[in-house]
């Protein structure tokens, strides 16, 4: 299976990374694509911005090993991750998940997948910016619930 | 000799992105490692008090009863939240 996952700074473009999945390809009949943003989650005062730190080298790896995970659990024909790090403004793309397959049903399951695992495996961390200052995101005992439904 | 790493709010809280580290007697596990650490007393008992802290061992999420080596690169940090 074709996986590539990129950790960077710049934005993303959905379309030319939608049309570098698929071109030249008859056999792709789905792609699913999932896209975060920068939230402004309204508990404090209003977020300025949010810095995401990583750590380089692991999360690379860590990535890829999700990709190939979900390449193992269903029949994909391609994965794309780009995951930001850096100072983003509310309203911003954080990550981009794209997923080939032939039919639907695999692209949407693999890309949830993906992004669960993701959600708790990727080394990322996120600060939140406010005029009242700055605050580290806690992790959330959810996101734990959405990645332990996949283990059976 | 082994790396260690720190990020995000306990690498604030440390006021160090890393240093290398001999291992102490007995020392052979990451449980043990932390507990060395922390032992020096503020702030570094941030490493004890930081509930759900996580460790990479070699670049991989490990249990606290992953063994160590020498020249291994130990990581600690809070529960990841990214995506």
């Amino acid at each position: 299976m074709n996986s590539r996952v990129s950790v960077c700074q710049e934005p993303f473009d959905l379309a030319a990374e939608l049309r570098l999945l698929t071109e030249g390809r008859t056999d792709i009949g789905a792609v699913a694509s999932f896209v975060g943003l920068v939230r402004d989650l309204g508990h404090r005062a209003p977020l300025l911005s949010m810095t995401l730190e990583h750590y380089p080298g692991m999360t690379e790896s860590a990535l890829e090993k999700i990709a190939e995970e979900a390449g193992s659990r269903w029949s994909l024909l391609g994965v794309r991750v780009i995951h930001r790090y850096g100072t983003l403004a509310p309203g911003d793309p954080i990550v981009l998940v794209l997923v080939a397959a032939a039919h639907r049903g695999e692209a949407f399951a693999a890309c949830e997948f993906i992004m669960d695992y993701l959600k708790t495996r990727a080394p990322f961390w996120k600060k939140e910016a406010t005029a009242e200052g700055a605050l580290w995101v806690d992790a959330r005992d959810a996101d734990d619930a959405a990645a332990s439904r996949w283990r059976s | 000799m082994v790396k260690v790493l720190y990020f995000a709010g306990l690498r604030e809280a440390l006021g160090t992105a890393g240093e290398d580290i001999a291992l102490a007697a007995g020392v052979a596990d990451i449980a043990a490692l932390r507990r060395q650490l922390a032992a020096r007393g503020e702030p570094w008992q941030a490493l004890a008090r930081t509930p759900n802290l996580r460790a990479a061992l070699n670049q991989t999420m490990v249990d606290e009863s992953a063994a160590l080596a020498d020249g291994d690169e130990v990581a600690f940090f809070p529960p990841v939240t990214g995506g």
